[in-house]
C-alpha cells in the first residue's frame, strides 16, 4: 500500500539525501540552472521552494532557518540579496522543470530546474502570448477536427472490409498450424470434409469475386 | 517457506516473457526546426520548447 509514503527517498539514508538536496538547493541559488534526473528535480523542487518564501522576510532568525537547510554561508547570502528581490511578486511556483530527454549509459529520464524569474527569454514571450494563442487553439481545432472526421469515416469502411478478409485468411492459417487440435477433429474432420469440400467449391468463387469488387472500389 | 518444486523450463521462462514489450513513444516534430521531438520535452536538435530558446545550442560550420 502506499499509505503515508509521500516523498522520493531517492534510495538514499535520510542523511544522505538531506545532504545532497542541500548541495542540490545551493548550486540552483548560485547558478540558477541545473541539469539533473526528474525524479531528483522534483525533490529539490518541494525542498528549494519554500527557502525562497521564506527568503522574502530578510530577518537573522530566517538567514539561521534557511542556513540550517543550506548549509553554504555564500548560498544564503546570494538568496537573501539578489533571489528574494526577483521573486517578491511571485506567489510561489519559483521553478521550472524542463524534461532533456535520457541519459547515455542509465537511460535516466534527465530534465533542467531553474528559477522561474532568471529565464529572461520564457518570461517576457510567455505573458505576451499566453492568452491569445489557447483561444485559437481551441477554435481552430473544433474546425479542422470535423472535416477530417468525415475523411475518417469514408475511409474506415474500406479499410475495415480489408482487415476482415485478412482476418479471416489469418484464422484458416492458424487452424492449419495446430497440430493437437489436429489429431483430436480429424475424425470429425474426415466426415464433415465431403460435405464441406462441396460447400467451399461453391464459396470460393463468391470469395474471389467479391474481393474483386472491393478493388474496384478502391 | 514454500519452494519451488522444480525448475522453470527455458520454454516456460520464454513463454511468459512473450507479453513484455516495448510501446512506441508518442512523437511529435519541433515548430522551429522539424525534427521529431517527444511530447514535453526540449528539442536535442534546437534547444527550443514550446517555441522558446531554452538552450543554447552551438551550430556546427
Ligand atoms: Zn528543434
Amino acid at each position: 500500500m502506499r499509505h503515508n509514503k509521500k516523498f522520493n527517498h531517492l534510495g538514499r539514508t535520510s542523511s544522505h539525501r538531506k545532504a545532497m538536496l542541500a548541495n542540490m538547493a545551493s548550486s540552483l541559488i548560485e547558478s540558477k540552472r541545473i541539469s539533473t534526473t526528474l525524479a531528483k528535480a522534483k525533490a529539490l523542487r518541494t525542498y528549494v521552494e519554500p527557502l525562497i518564501t521564506k527568503a522574502k522576510d530578510d530577518t537573522t532568525h530566517s538567514r539561521r532557518v534557511v542556513f540550517s537547510h543550506l548549509q553554504n554561508k555564500n548560498a544564503v547570502s546570494e538568496l537573501f540579496r539578489d533571489v528574494a528581490v526577483k521573486v517578491a511578486d511571485r506567489p510561489g511556483g519559483y521553478t521550472r522543470i524542463l524534461r532533456t530527454g535520457n541519459r547515455l549509459g542509465d537511460n535516466a529520464e534527465m530534465c533542467i530546474i531553474e528559477l522561474v524569474d532568471y529565464n529572461e527569454a520564457m518570461l517576457t514571450s510567455t505573458e505576451e502570448a499566453a492568452k491569445p494563442k489557447r483561444r485559437r487553439s481551441r477554435r481552430g481545432g473544433k474546425k479542422e477536427e470535423a472535416p477530417a472526421a468525415e475523411a475518417a469515416k469514408q475511409a474506415k469502411p474500406v479499410a475495415e472490409k480489408e482487415s476482415a478478409t485478412a482476418e479471416a485468411e489469418e484464422v484458416k492459417a492458424v487452424e492449419d498450424v495446430q497440430p493437437v487440435e489436429e489429431t483430436e477433429e480429424k475424425a470429425e474432420a474426415e466426415v464433415k470434409s465431403e460435405a464441406s469440400a462441396e460447400a467451399e467449391a461453391e464459396e470460393k468463387p463468391a470469395d474471389e469475386a467479391s474481393e474483386e469488387d472491393k478493388k474496384k472500389e478502391e | 517457506m514454500a519452494h519451488p518444486k522444480s525448475k522453470t523450463s527455458k520454454t516456460r521462462r520464454d513463454k511468459r516473457r512473450t507479453h513484455y514489450k516495448a510501446s512506441l513513444p508518442t512523437l511529435a516534430t519541433c515548430s522551429n526546426c522539424g525534427a521529431t521531438v517527444k511530447y514535453h520535452h526540449i528539442c536535442p536538435e534546437c534547444g527550443y520548447y514550446r517555441g522558446k530558446q531554452v538552450i543554447e545550442k552551438e551550430i556546427a560550420v
